[in-house]
């Protein structure tokens, strides 16, 4: 049925593969960093966390140069249409660098880890198996490739949340996730072999153009659709996928938890915006095609419902990991507000919204983490009086807070600015969303500020306790920190140049 | 009539939708992880299958490659998920998610 190769196929086959390695730098680096890291794990026996976790941090700033390198490189595609190479992955490629960057160094703050672990070991290892899996997300342009780096991401992401063994709540946490994780998983890969059954195609150019060509049946598409948004949703936690986070969230070391809130998010934002933009077939505007809008409309759905339960239900909140897991799914709905705006103005704003969110949200966990080293606990009530123990924390974690809520003069009020602009441009449809998009960021006012409430306004149950200073460096970095969260609220040009310059989707049409 | 008998594309897709309903159907009622798991399995044959009966009927290689990384990993992910279980064994003494529970208000 299928004829061997001739010669001179299999030489053009290695001549291809040997041009697309060139492409490839960044994430072999990664691999053999990867690599690197559980030998001098070994080497070490594990004796050694400091080094190893500074490895990790100048092995990811390294790559960066690799990274950086690729600016020069055409657009296109790489080994046989598996993967691609475009202004958006390498936006992602730096934004999960510095995301596991940070993962970084909020592990070597954590004290936790110096009580519930033996050996650090494969920690880091995994870390960067993680990020090398969401690199790929964000660059896999064949539905075989996206199943594949979603898997790396999510093996490892169970085994991190997992880590602290000991720990009943962490091992639940990594059932927990495990559980809907294999369940959605197992449900996309349904929905994809229902579109490889639809165009016998998995490169999702290739895909697109055969379902723009011979159209399709649109029962089994939306089927599949829907099928496919159970992954996608999953890996960006977004309602009615999101019954895993809030246990996840609080029960994962805090740093892992920050890592997944960010990174994994993002990761799943990278493949949500390549695969509908690219497979989803339409018009010059969403407007013209009838197909399209569909799932525009299922978008939106989810993206109102993940708004309204993700700031409602933070409200009760009494664990601040568990009620940023809420704000983290109310974020994952205004996310999808600039997605369902299908251009470039909504992926720019996607993009910016993104940079703004790894900023505040890394902010926030790490000064969870600085309060939680102190008291032991991540409990609404531990934190009164705090702001008096400890002012800068303080008033670091309440710039990031009000960042999150998205009031001026934070990174967070541009972030928010930019998608609901970008959902306005597109007329008099969108203003509903809009709408719920500001009314539902009013709510979030009120349990964000629940913690500034507590750390300033109550009384501390222990008032004679002195102050305690967190260390040079970790006052360095949060106050590095907060004076970015607001430079960038003021002087927000770059990033939004940045955002913009990134949004180039390869073999995209409508631009 | 003749198309009940001859064995078709459609026979191959009937016997997926079913054992994909199994799969769902096991995932929402089970509440044992390793049976819940077993529905997973369930779920990913009978993407499997699909891809195997697309891809002979489409003429393409496709499908049976995906095929291929989907069973390696569906045994990669069975393996980190019985370690994740057995610890969770270990310290709740049950397999059963209802009652692995520690953390709802």
């Amino acid at each position: 049925m299928f004829e061997l190769p001739s010669g001179a196929e299999i030489q053009n086959i290695i001549a291809s593969l040997k041009a697309g390695a060139g492409s490839f730098i960044p994430e072999i680096y990664l691999s053999i960093l990867f690599m690197a890291l559980i030998l001098v794990d070994l080497a070490t026996k594990g004796r050694k966390p400091i080094l190893l976790g500074w490895l990790t941090f100048a092995g990811l700033a390294g790559s960066m140069f690799f990274i950086h390198q690729q600016h020069q490189m055409e657009a296109g595609e790489l080994f046989f249409g598996m993967y691609v190479l475009d202004e958006f992955a390498i936006f992602f490629k730096y934004f999960f660098v510095v995301s596991a960057m940070f993962a970084v160094v909020l592990t070597m703050a954590d004290r936790r880890f110096d009580t519930e672990v033996k050996s650090i070991g494969e920690y880091y290892a995994l870390i960067v198996a993680m990020l090398i899996g969401m690199v790929m997300m964000a660059a896999a342009s064949d539905l075989l490739m996206v199943f594949l780096s979603m898997e790396l991401v999510s093996l490892s992401a169970y085994v991190l949340s997992g880590y602290f063994k000991r720990d009943g709540r962490s091992s639940e946490a990594a059932l927990k996730y495990l559980v809907y994780g294999a369940v959605s998983s197992g449900l996309m890969i349904y929905g994809f072999s229902l579109i490889y059954g639809l165009t016998a195609q998995t490169n999702l150019l290739l895909i697109s153009a055969e379902l723009a060509e011979h159209g399709y049946d649109p029962l089994v598409m939306m089927l599949a659709t829907l099928l496919i948004l159970a992954g996608f949703g999953y890996k960006i936690g977004a309602v009615p996928f999101h019954f895993w986070s809030p246990d996840v969230y609080e029960g994962a070391p805090t740093p892992v938890t920050a890592y997944l809130s960010v990174a994994s998010k993002a990761a799943g934002f990278a493949l949500l915006l390549r695969f509908f933009y690219i497979v989803i077939p339409h018009g010059l505007s969403p407007y013209e095609d009838i197909a399209g809008s569909e799932w525009l409309a299922l978008l939106a759905i989810i993206s109102v419902a993940s708004m309204i339960y993700g700031n409602v239900v933070a409200i009760w909140q009494k664990n601040v990991k568990r009620l940023l897991a809420y704000s983290s799914i109310a974020h994952a709905g205004y996310l999808l507000l600039g997605v369902i705006v299908m251009d470039s103005i909504g992926t720019q704003a996607v993009l910016f919204y993104l940079l703004s969110y790894l900023l505040m949200n890394y902010g926030a966990f790490y000064v969870i983490i600085l309060i939680s080293n102190r008291t032991g606990s991540e409990n609404l009530d531990d934190y009164r009086g705090l702001g008096r123990k400890m002012p800068l924390a303080g008033a670091a974690l309440t710039v990031f807070l009000i960042s999150l809520v998205g009031l001026p003069p934070t990174v967070g009020f541009i972030g928010k600015l930019f998608i609901f602009s970008a959902l306005l441009s597109k007329g008099s449809l969108y203003v509903g969303l809009a709408l719920v998009g500001i009314m539902t960021s009013v709510i979030s006012l009120y349990y964000y500020m629940l913690i500034p409430l507590n750390m300033f306004l109550r009384e501390s149950l222990e008032p004679n306790e002195r102050e305690q200073n967190p260390g040079l460096f970790a006052n360095v970095l949060m106050a590095v920190l907060m004076v970015l969260t607001i430079w960038f609220g003021l002087f927000f040009e770059p990033l939004s140049e940045f955002a913009h310059y990134s949004s180039a989707l390869f073999g995209l049409s409508f631009y | 009539m003749e198309q009940l008998t001859a064995i078709g594309i459609n026979h191959y897709l009937t016997i997926s939708a079913i054992l994909f309903a199994l799969g769902l159907f096991a995932v929402m009622t089970r509440r044992n992880a390793i049976v819940i798991l077993m529905g997973v399995e369930l779920i990913l044959n009978a993407a499997n299958i699909n891809f195997l009966a697309f891809s002979k009927w489409n003429g393409g290689m496709e499908g049976v490659m995906f095929s291929l990384f989907v069973i390696v990993l569906a045994a990669a992910e069975a393996a980190v998920a019985l370690a994740i279980i057995i610890n969770i064994y270990k310290i709740f003494n049950t397999v059963d998610v209802s009652s692995v529970d520690s953390m709802k208000e």
